[in-house]
């Protein structure tokens, strides 16, 4: 863990907005040099703060009309390996979120799908096919919003 | 629509979003100028949206992370609304989310530790308006989080 300041805090914000931008266009904004903002940006690099670069895609545009998160609660805990169950679920493509977690289920899922009949194919063939599932909920996501989070 | 080459660019460019243009479109086969020009109409047509850095709050000593499912009172016509002004507020909330389905709506909440995470539930999160039920689910692990469309 690391200690960041408002300068870190700024970049981080800026960055998390848009990653396109160079360090000297994300200094500019701070009234920092390039080579200044550029050393702050690769030390919240090498710390892991920023982790990785995304890309923003419209899953509409693209033809993936349904993102559906599904609960699942494993059937016969103990006697399946999670291991089994992670590697099977992490190479289904229509896959994008495995999370793991304590509560009503074990893992928590993003599914897209081109539309509700193509998201009942991977829920039949490809979901509940897999080792040791048992109970599934399915929401539809609806909206989707990021926000900045504690900077 | 998109064709071969345009799913070929954004293929790679989601597997690898910070890789040089001429990388990419090495990796892509194509021309650098086609592949330039290509990613600007991808741009144009908004099926391109941009990147953004993703910001690993572990790293910045929030290490619980929880996912709380709201069902709301919906016999009020301004629940949704209210409840997600007031969730925007709270700065710990990284992500809000809406559905259909058995859950209403899910705030992505980050903590330093529980403590941190049992004063900010009882003080912002079970005061926010027209809750009806609210569960947990603490996160353990990710597993897979890649976000990829499968194009």
């Amino acid at each position: 863990m690391i200690e960041i300041d408002d300068i870190d805090r700024a970049i981080l914000a800026t960055l998390s907005r848009d990653a396109t931008q160079s360090a000297g266009a994300v200094g500019k904004a701070l009234n920092m040099s390039q080579p200044a903002t550029w050393r702050r940006i690769k030390k919240l690099q090498d710390s892991g703060v920023l982790a990785r670069r995304r890309v923003d895609l419209d899953a509409q545009k693209l033809g993936f009309g349904v993102t559906v998160f599904l609960g699942v609660k494993l059937a016969t805990k103990g006697r399946v390996s999670l291991e089994d169950f992670e590697r099977a679920v992490t190479a289904i493509p229509e896959v994008q979120t495995v999370q793991h977690v304590l509560g009503l289920y074990d893992y928590r899922l993003r599914v897209v799908a081109r539309d509700v009949s193509d998201f009942e194919r991977v829920l039949r063939r490809r979901i509940m096919t897999l080792p040791g599932v048992g109970n599934v909920e399915a929401n539809v996501l609806l909206s989707e919003e990021r926000c900045l989070g504690p900077l | 629509m998109l064709d071969d080459v345009d799913k070929r660019l954004l293929r790679q460019l989601q597997a690898d979003p910070s890789v040089p243009l001429t990388e990419l479109a090495e990796r892509s086969k194509v021309k650098v100028g086609a592949a330039a020009r290509r990613l600007e109409k991808l741009a144009a047509q908004g099926v391109l949206k941009g990147q953004h850095m993703v910001i690993d709050w572990s790293a910045l000593g929030y290490s619980v992370e929880v996912s709380l499912r709201f069902t709301l009172d919906k016999t009020q016509s301004t629940a949704f609304d209210e409840f997600l002004a007031a969730a925007r507020l709270i700065p710990e909330v990284v992500a809000i989310q809406t559905f259909l389905g058995v859950v209403d709506v899910r705030l992505s909440v980050v903590a330093k530790d529980m403590a941190h995470y049992q004063k900010l539930y009882r003080d912002q999160i079970l005061v926010l308006p027209h809750i009806s039920e609210l569960e947990a689910l603490m996160h353990v692990a990710t597993i897979k989080s890649s976000d990829s469309l499968p194009i």
